[in-house]
């Protein structure tokens, strides 16, 4: 099929996938945190609140745009925008998966070319670095928006911001380099491809188990810096709304609010992203393929499916007798196909000799990678709401001293003792 | 007269007019409040910045002004129990016993030991709810979101409590003069019991969410300190003092409705810090327990209100049968009951420190003056020297280690 078309199709449906996750994962964290804190979350709109961020959405866009008399317009207005750019920008060079590589197939009155491009926008031969590069570009928006708010808060808000952002982006760098030494490429595939394999056939040769101590230690550190990077509890001093109202978006509403607030939420995901590749192998799986890890959705759906008809079963609600077995009914559909995908995947032997199956084959080949990339992505962010229903805010002068004088001396004797080691042995 | 409004522009005004130093010759002013979400309710701090450490502090005051004690003044002694409720919204009990005490000394009135015991319980219940309310929203302020939630669930049973008792989950009125506005309810040593025996499980699940997480420690330890000579100057009292080791406690010192017939520590703490006062409180809260246990498992036979068929009111039943009882009701509840001519000053020991109220009475129906020592208003004027030199961000930390409600300061 034609590149250009084909690309076009992967951006559109990256972008829809990246921006509905966006405001799902909102919704998680509405309702993690809410079980955490004793709460039922979000549950009006829909089933268990989960038509919210539509509802949500459909409110920020409707609300009034207001501008204060006392703000510097262009940069009042530009922040949001560069907020948002520079944070959906990175993904077009994260690999989701290896590649999908489809057969033709002809079944009578279909007929269906055949496909095969990589699970990713662009692979970039130094996609670390520009992912590095454009997250720090994410300063500005911060900066220029408390500066331009003309207000006292925001200002601090944003200079504590910009001052953490970039403290922290050493630290997160100096991690980085330590897999990135290891692996010897800046090209995220190549990473990824560096942590095949199985010790004794069933540990994982993912970054964090290869090189003990020290590339757990650079994992922790890109943590949390990452947790820094994305202003995040224990460290979302731009926005300690105890302190400093709202930070640097005090004087934003509406869709401009909600600007940065998908910036923040993006930046997550791409950071998650990032750990992911960088060091819990990409999409390879925990434990191999040929020890049946491939069931593993089939295996989850088939459980949220008996779930979903033991509460049929005892319905809480009048209509749970009607919604609930569906709901059923679609998992176990769910589960059957994922587990043919995996069988298909385990032993390709199956489908020899008849198309359709070697091409459900080449789909399930492409398809399970996603699969646990997104479910490791979800893991880390997972973490990420976690720690923010557990852990109190740093002071700024601790965060910064933090920073300088706690992780940055680690990382660089990580970096120097990883340096030594590859250059020796490596 | 000055406009309020007037006023609050005047104090900005005299902030900003003040000559720079030439140690620090760019200053900024901060407005935090009256609408800040750290202040507590309508308090406004004007603060003067240099980076982000306070050069100055100047609390702004009387946004959230009732006139209370003036009000007092037009009603008679039997209504103001319902003003005192509003006073400290969070410890509600607590202003209606040190009222009820007030007029009982006016009155000369001796209470019958069940009530006295019940005043010390429901006291202390209420002293639970207003530190568990400091608990969650100082943890709030420094960052720990969930905390507020887990304290939270305790004060909804408290406010349960509450409701069994007075009908009314905060604005109970329940401790009158004379005694209690009505006996306990059925049942209410089940509930209470049930309540208090899960309770210091809960402190301690507390303690270890906060104990156990470096960053509450370097958040708290050895921020915002004062001096004991300072504290000591400016009369503030309460958890604060006790924080810097000094045991001053109305409870011990001067021991009013059968308190010295409890046993309990005082709790103490020499660091001096905002993690002090939090060690101060929790402490308390184990010691408010152990006072509820021993005044449900001593608790009194007897009646719950004092023999005075002139101030308290009459049974239902009496009143409905009997001449007498009717003719006290009516007097009672048309023109109220009088007071002897003279002066009284009870102080008790309120989550927040001392309260004291000062009633004067010229032998009518109506007060002549009550003025109320609030915890809150006294201590809050230790506010700018507690936060001159320290960091903004430390300032959440300081003023919610003080603990102060605004109704009460402003009243």
């Amino acid at each position: 099929m034609n590149f250009l078309i084909l690309t076009v199709i992967k951006a559109a449906v990256v972008a829809f996938v990246l921006l509905t996750a966006l405001a799902y994962l909102q919704w998680l964290e509405r309702k993690v945190l809410a079980h955490i804190q004793l709460r039922v979350g979000p549950n009006r709109v829909g089933p268990h609140g989960l038509l919210q961020p539509l509802a949500d959405v459909v409110k920020l866009i409707t609300k009034e745009d207001m501008m204060p008399s006392h703000v510097n317009s262009f940069f009042w207005f530009l922040a949001p925008f560069i907020a948002v750019m520079f944070a959906l920008i990175p993904i077009a060079v994260i690999p989701f998966g290896t590649e999908l590589n489809l057969p033709t197939l002809d079944l009578g009155p279909i007929h269906l070319p055949a496909i095969r491009t990589a699970m990713q926008l662009t692979d970039l031969n130094m996609g670390v670095l520009f992912i590095l590069g454009i997250s720090g570009m994410g300063v500005y928006a911060v900066a220029l928006a408390g500066w331009s708010s003309n207000n006292k808060y925001s200002l601090l808000g944003g200079l504590r911001s910009s001052a953490q952002m970039i403290s922290y982006e050493l630290p997160m760098a100096m991690a980085i380099a330590t897999p990135l030494l290891f692996l010897n490429t800046l090209s995220f595939r190549g990473i990824v491809d560096g942590q095949a394999g199985y010790f004794f056939g069933f540990v994982p040769k993912w970054i964090i188990f290869q090189g003990f101590p020290f590339n757990i230690i650079s994992f922790l550190l890109f943590m949390v810096a990452a947790f820094a990077e994305t202003n995040r509890v224990p460290f979302d001093l731009p926005e300690a709304e105890n302190e400093l109202v709202a930070g640097f978006h005090t004087e934003y509403g509406s869709m401009k609010f909600a600007a940065f607030f998908m910036a923040e939420y993006c930046n997550m995901v791409t950071v998650s992203c990032v750990a992911t590749l960088l060091y819990l192998g990409g999409w390879h799986p925990i434990f191999p393929n040929a020890l049946g890890s491939g069931f593993i959705p089939a295996i989850i759906f088939l459980g949220f499916g008996v779930i979903s008809f033991m509460h049929a079963a005892r319905p809480a609600r009048p209509f749970d007798r009607i919604t609930l077995p569906v709901v059923g009914v679609v998992a176990f559909v769910h589960a059957a196909a994922f587990g043919i995908g995996a069988l298909l995947v385990m032993k390709p032997d199956l489908a020899q000799g008849s198309p359709v199956l070697q091409w459900v084959a080449s789909l399930a080949n492409a398809i399970m990678p996603i699969v646990w990339f997104t479910g490791k992505v979800i893991s880390i962010l997972f973490v990420y709401i976690w720690v923010r229903g557990t852990l109190p805010r740093f002071r700024y002068d601790q965060l910064m001293s933090f920073a300088w004088t706690f992780m940055f001396p680690i990382a660089v004797v990580n970096l120097f003792i990883v340096g030594l080691y590859v250059a020796l042995f490596g | 007269m000055k406009q309020p409004l007037e006023d609050h522009v005047a104090t900005l005004a005299a902030v900003q007019e003040r000559p720079a130093t030439p140690s620090a010759p760019r200053r900024m002013t901060l407005n935090m409040g009256p609408q800040h979400p750290s202040t507590h309710g309508v308090l406004r701090i004007v603060i003067e910045l240099e980076g982000e450490t306070i050069v100055r502090a100047e609390p702004d005051i009387g946004f959230l002004h009732t006139g209370i004690e003036k009000q007092c003044e037009a009603i008679n002694w039997a209504q103001v129990v319902t003003l005192t409720d509003r006073v400290d919204y969070l410890s509600n009990i607590g202003n209606n016993l040190v009222y009820a005490l007030t007029v009982e000394k006016l009155l000369q009135m001796e209470i019958p030991p069940k009530a006295q015991w019940m005043r010390v319980m429901l006291a202390e219940i209420d002293r639970l709810n207003s530190h568990l309310v400091w608990l969650g929203t100082h943890a709030l302020d420094i960052g720990a979101m969930s905390m507020f939630f887990y304290c939270f669930r305790e004060r909804e049973d408290i406010l349960r409590l509450k409701e069994m008792f007075s009908g009314q989950r905060m604005m109970t009125s329940y401790i009158r003069p004379g005694g209690l506005a009505l006996d306990a309810p059925r049942g209410w040593e089940k509930a209470v019991g049930k309540f208090i025996k899960q309770f210091p499980s809960k402190v301690d699940e507390y303690e270890n969410l906060l104990d156990n997480n470096p960053i509450w420690k370097i958040r708290t330890q050895g921020v915002g300190y004062i001096s004991l000579e300072d504290m000591l100057d400016l009369g503030v009292t309460g958890p604060m003092i006790r924080g810097a080791g000094v045991a001053l406690d109305v409870r011990k010192t001067e021991p009013y409705s059968s308190y010295d017939k409890f046993n309990f520590k005082v709790a103490t703490q020499t660091s001096n810090d905002v993690y002090g006062r939090y060690r101060v409180r929790l402490e308390e809260m184990r010691e408010s327990a152990k006072i509820i246990v021993q005044a449900m498992e001593g608790m009194p036979e007897g009646p719950y209100q004092a023999d005075a068929p002139h101030v308290v009111l009459p049974d239902r039943e009496k009143m409905k049968t009997q001449m007498e009882s009717l003719i006290y009701h009516f007097k009672i509840v048309t023109e109220g009951y009088r007071v002897p001519a003279g002066e009284a000053y009870v102080a008790v020991e309120s989550p927040r420190g001392e309260i004291a109220y000062y009633a004067v009475s010229d032998g009518t129906a109506k007060p002549y003056r009550l003025h109320m020592r609030t915890p809150s208003f006294a201590n809050l004027i230790a506010l700018p020297t507690l936060l001159e030199g320290t960091l903004i961000a430390d300032s959440i930390a300081s003023l919610g280690s003080m603990d102060f409600v605004l109704g009460d300061t402003d009243r």
